[in-house]
């Protein structure tokens, strides 16, 4: 079977800036992904370099063995980290709005997860909190059937209690043939439910192993870990 | 009871523990089903794989078994549940007569103070 993610000597410079140098990634299906990295070390490049967002310099991203186009765009279902919906959209306007761009978008599955969360279907965007808008662009997107779930910094803005749930939701949606690639800083609220973690800095690889694994080897956490790797 | 993990140690082996202890105290008893991979992880906050690995490596101790069309089910086997029963009062005891013995306590006053607890 081809991998879902192969990323083959992906390099990316922003003028002079080398912003990714020759990265060799495989991402298998089925796993839960933690793409971890300090500041700027490039970790929102290589998403966007994933979605077809960005071209690369050199090298290639294949998505399913093929390169980033229609077809990969439907595969992923893509989290920014910034907000991208139109501001005076409600809840039930963004559904369908959703429902009409992509095919494999579950309304129900967007429901049932907003009245969890509390959110009604008549409130507006420009009427939320930034917690709350966070939740409703993570419940968008984790509604479509994807193979592959990039989440750029999803929740940053979210409280502890909604986070328990939002990663249950995380665990819940988990299919065998998919994978989620989750980039954060919050390592330690999220490194139970990682099965691997891909570890960025300035722009090279810096390690891709399973969490147990470190834990095996090192004896400390992730976030222990990343603290040691990337003291100050 | 919550599933506490630790984050410094591996999950898997965590799970292996908790659902080990399970067992011996009855909790799950013997013979009966288990919840599913999907539960458990559910009910744990953990990775399903890692789940999968869990139980993986209690299949391969005997405390569970897996029934190709069914699920997994606690050994109807009871000697292997004493035997691992007896294997963690043993571990558990070690723990406090080490650190009893840290305190500075000869054999003599580790038994008195047990003893001493038991009796009241």
């Amino acid at each position: 079977m081809t991998p879902l993610l192969e990323c083959k000597a992906l390099t990316k410079k922003y003028g002079n800036t080398l912003a990714l140098n020759n990265i060799n990634l495989t991402l298998e299906r089925g796993r839960i992904i933690g793409l971890l990295g300090p500041n700027a070390s490039g970790k929102t490049t290589l998403i966007k370099l994933i979605n077809g967002l960005l071209t690369p310099t050199g090298g290639e991203v294949l998505i399913n063995g093929q390169k980033p186009g229609p077809e990969s765009k439907l595969a992923i279902a893509y989290l920014p980290d910034t907000t991208f919906l139109c501001e005076w959209m409600n809840v039930e306007q963004l559904i369908d709005y959703y429902k009409d761009f992509y095919n494999n978008f579950d309304s129900q599955k967007a429901y049932d997860m907003l009245a969890r969360l509390n959110i009604g279907k008549k409130m507006k965007l420009k009427a939320m909190s930034k917690g709350t808008k966070e939740k409703v662009q993570l419940i968008l997107t984790m509604s479509r059937k994807a193979d592959l779930y990039c989440l750029d910094e999803p929740i940053g803005g979210v409280d502890p209690a909604s986070r328990d749930y939002i990663l249950e939701t995380i665990i819940n949606n988990y299919n065998p043939e998919g994978s989620i690639l989750i980039s954060t800083h919050l390592i330690s609220d999220i490194e139970k439910v990682l099965d691997e973690i891909v570890l960025i800095q300035g722009g090279n690889l810096y390690m891709h192993k399973t969490v147990d694994e470190i834990r095996e080897e090192k004896g400390m956490s992730i976030d222990g870990l990343f603290r040691e790797v990337f003291r100050c | 009871m919550p599933w506490n993990l630790n984050t410094d140690r591996p999950i898997y082996l965590q799970l292996v523990d908790i659902i080990s202890f399970r067992i011996i105290s009855g909790i799950y008893s013997a013979g009966t089903k288990l919840p599913s991979v999907r539960d458990l992880a559910s009910e744990a906050s953990v990775n399903p794989n890692t789940m999968q690995k869990a139980l993986a490596e209690l299949e391969s101790t005997g405390l569970i078994f897996a029934n190709r069309t069914s699920g997994r089910f606690v050994t109807e086997d009871n000697s292997l549940i004493r035997d691992a029963k007896r294997k963690l009062a043993k571990e558990y005891s070690e723990e406090i007569i080490t650190k009893l013995r840290e305190l500075g306590l000869s054999n003599e006053e580790i038994k008195a103070t047990i003893a001493d607890i038991l009796d009241n």
